[in-house]
């Protein structure tokens, strides 16, 4: 039986794909900083489907602990998602040198750190395969998220690096680009339903991704073309927009 | 703050909406002071889970544990009834009761206490639940049962979400050989026919009636009524439904992208709907195993089809009249909804077997259920229908209502004053459960 490891397992898309990996046969190894609440989510996998479900507690920002967290887990998986990130509010993460490091320390030191440990121990075995959830904030610096698009920014630019120094060694490694999503997040907005994706949308087309090794995803295809132009535009005429 | 609407699209109101992940989390949003309401999957018609702050717990949806030998399941009440059938179907169990819709949640199921096509034999959702667990609007949970604090269990069955926040529930599933419907369909030309073959299927498990509620005349009450058992793997004939009884193929999804313009719906257009659908079935009995989704959930595999009544929205006029006033009430309010030309594309009929309720909707007797453009004819027409439904002793459905007035409520639910001060005792404190329409129909302040 192929196990998957999912990290941030508590988050909404996070649990649409470990119900999706569940239904196709996977065990499970679930990592999260809050481990109580991965209690529910384990039974409700084993209801759905009889798998295995372990469950353990991760800190995306114990960098240094991240070797030693991999390491003690029982059964090393045949795939990572990893889904963990963290978005405060533009206003408030501006000034807040705080907020400003969480931010970066969540979305992209984290991620840094455990996947290198991870494309370690798959290169050394010569497979494997690795994905992570970025987002098209990434793609461009906004006025209204530069902080949390940059740490994405710099997450997709460390997952390209990632695979073209694992291609050849028989990893793959898959970078997500979710845009609008229906999750607890965003719950309480009005998104656009035709560019907002559900968790269960997002997690066939992780799976698919990732058994078609895809390199790059955009969930719904409009946010290729979308992101696309909004690169496109000059930065003299970009800096005079409001977006 | 969000627009935030039910399945009708009447009223559409602007909202403060949060979940919960955690029974900790819920508690802090039961802190805050003011009225809130649990919303689930919004598949209710009217305004009975809308308020100022509403409650989503469609993420608090994870099964907890099942019980193989006796089919008990054990889940979060933010689980949809499709995800049940999704997991359990293909080993072999099914829901004990099960409304014309899928997309509900276990809590919506319990609170408006739905009702199925099996409601003669089986009755409603609610008398299958075993346990539960609400929390109140302190925060404290409590355990009930139709044994354990019965009191609490009954006014929370049909309650309509208005003593607490449903958590989880225990309910056994029902032990099923395929996922498929021997499925039997007989044409009734008018209203006596149909009545004659509903009282003749008592014996059938399920059994409900299409209505074509524009035709008038002779033909008034033509309709299709079809009655169905779970198919045994005896009686399957097609062989691929005979290697793999369990597993029914994804049907097609069709969908309704946007809001109809409202001259789509006309007399003419309806009334042409319901001719190919009433001709469509030959006179006669006939035959034939269908899928379990096509039996009991037809309008799914068209998402989003509440767009067909446009942006000003609809609703859903169900009433229930006692069977002792049955034919002769049925008779004269089937008339006057024809007359008025108003009526849906389809309507449904249904004969309920006994049930006592605190609060609950369905009685002995005839059920009719059929959907209204919101109009203003439409509203004068439904102040008509009330009368009569109430001097026949009848009532309408909570669930589906978004316009009565606090008086047809009073008059038809004979325990009434009983639940209004039972809530009022449940809500002292800081935090209230109420919902547009219980404040509508005075059940809260």
């Amino acid at each position: 039986m192929k196990n998957v490891l999912i990290l941030g397992a508590t988050s909404d898309m996070a649990q649409a794909i470990a119900k999706k990996y569940a239904a196709e046969g996977w065990s499970l190894t679930l990592g999260a900083l809050e481990a109580d609440l991965l209690e529910p989510i384990a039974s409700d996998l084993k209801v759905r489907s009889g798998t295995e479900v372990l469950t353990f507690k991760f800190d995306a920002t114990d960098f240094s602990g991240h070797r030693k967290c991999y390491e003690s887990l029982p059964v090393k998986p045949d795939a990572v998602i990893a889904c963990f990130g963290y978005m405060s509010d533009q206003e408030k993460v501006r000034n807040d040198v705080e907020d400003i490091r969480q931010t970066i320390d969540i979305n992209f030191t984290g991620m840094a750190t455990i996947l290198s440990v991870i494309a370690e121990d798959f290169e050394q075995r010569g497979r494997g395969a690795i994905a992570a959830i970025s987002s098209v904030a990434g793609d461009r610096g906004r006025q209204s998220n530069y902080i949390y698009g940059s740490a994405k920014a710099g997450l997709s630019a460390f997952l390209g690096g990632l695979r073209n120094r694992l291609a050849e060694k028989g990893v793959h490694v898959m970078t997500v680009k979710p845009g609008f999503a229906r999750t607890k997040m965003t719950e309480n907005l009005e998104l656009p339903a035709a560019l907002t994706a559900s968790p269960e949308q997002i997690a066939e087309a992780v799976f698919q991704g990732l058994e078609k090794k895809k390199n790059v995803i955009y969930i719904l295809w409009m946010w290729r073309w979308i992101m696309l132009i909004i690169r496109c535009i000059p930065e003299f005429v970009f800096k005079k927009m409001k977006m | 703050m969000r627009k935030i609407s039910d399945w009708g699209n009447y009223p559409v109101i602007e909202a403060e909406v949060n979940g919960f992940d955690t029974t900790e989390q819920l508690k802090r949003q039961l802190e805050l002071p003011g009225d809130v309401i649990a919303f689930g999957n919004g598949r209710s018609y009217g305004d009975a889970s809308l308020q100022d702050r509403v409650i989503l717990t469609r993420r608090f949806n994870k099964f907890l544990s099942f019980d193989e030998s006796t089919g008990e399941l054990c889940c979060q009440a933010g689980v949809l009834l499709s995800e049940i059938l999704d997991v359990f179907v293909p080993h072999g169990w099914f829901l004990p009761v099960t409304p014309g819709t899928k997309l509900i949640t276990v809590g919506g199921a319990i609170a408006a206490d739905v009702h199925g096509k099996n409601h003669h034999v089986d009755g409603s959702f609610g008398q299958h639940v075993l346990r539960m667990d609400i929390m109140r609007n302190d925060g404290s949970v409590i355990s009930c049962s139709p044994t354990e604090n019965a009191e609490f269990f009954n006014i929370t069955v049909g309650g309509m979400g208005l003593s607490g926040i449903i958590l989880n529930a225990t309910f056994r599933l029902r032990k099923i050989e395929t996922a498929y419907i021997k499925e039997e369909t007989v044409r009734a030309a008018n209203l006596e026919e149909i009545m004659d073959g509903f009282e003749m299927s008592e014996d059938w498990t399920y059994s409900v009636a299409w209505i074509d509620c524009l035709a008038r005349g002779d033909a008034m009450g033509r309709s299709i009524l079809m009655r169905g058992e779970h198919a045994t793997t005896t009686d399957l004939v097609n062989q691929v439904h005979k290697n793999d009884p369990l597993t029914v193929k994804k049907g097609m999804h069709l969908g309704i992208p946007v809001n109809f313009p409202n001259f789509v719906l006309n007399p003419l257009s309806m009334k042409a709907f319901n001719f190919v659908y009433y001709n469509k079935t030959r006179p006669g009995k006939h035959e034939h195993v269908v899928d379990y989704n096509s039996f009991f959930y037809p309008l799914d595999a068209i998402a989003d089809w509440n767009r067909i009544y446009g942006k000003r929205g609809f609703t859903q006029y169900q009433f229930v009249i006692p069977k002792a006033a049955g034919r002769e009430g049925m008779r004269t309010i089937l008339k006057r909804i024809t007359d008025s030309g108003l009526g849906s594309f389809l309507a449904v009929l249904k004969l309920f077997g006994e049930q006592e309720s605190f609060m609950s909707f369905p009685m002995a007797g005839y059920t009719l259920a059929l959907d209204f453009p919101i109009s203003v004819k439409a509203m004068s027409l439904f102040k008509e229908l009330d009368a009569m439904v109430a001097d026949y002793g009848g009532r309408l459905y909570l669930a589906k209502d978004s316009r009565m007035d606090a008086e047809m409520f009073e008059k038809t639910y004979p325990n009434a004053d009983e639940f209004r001060q039972a809530i009022a005792l449940l809500n002292e404190g800081g935090t209230r459960f109420a919902s547009l329409q219980s404040k509508r129909i005075g059940i809260t302040g």
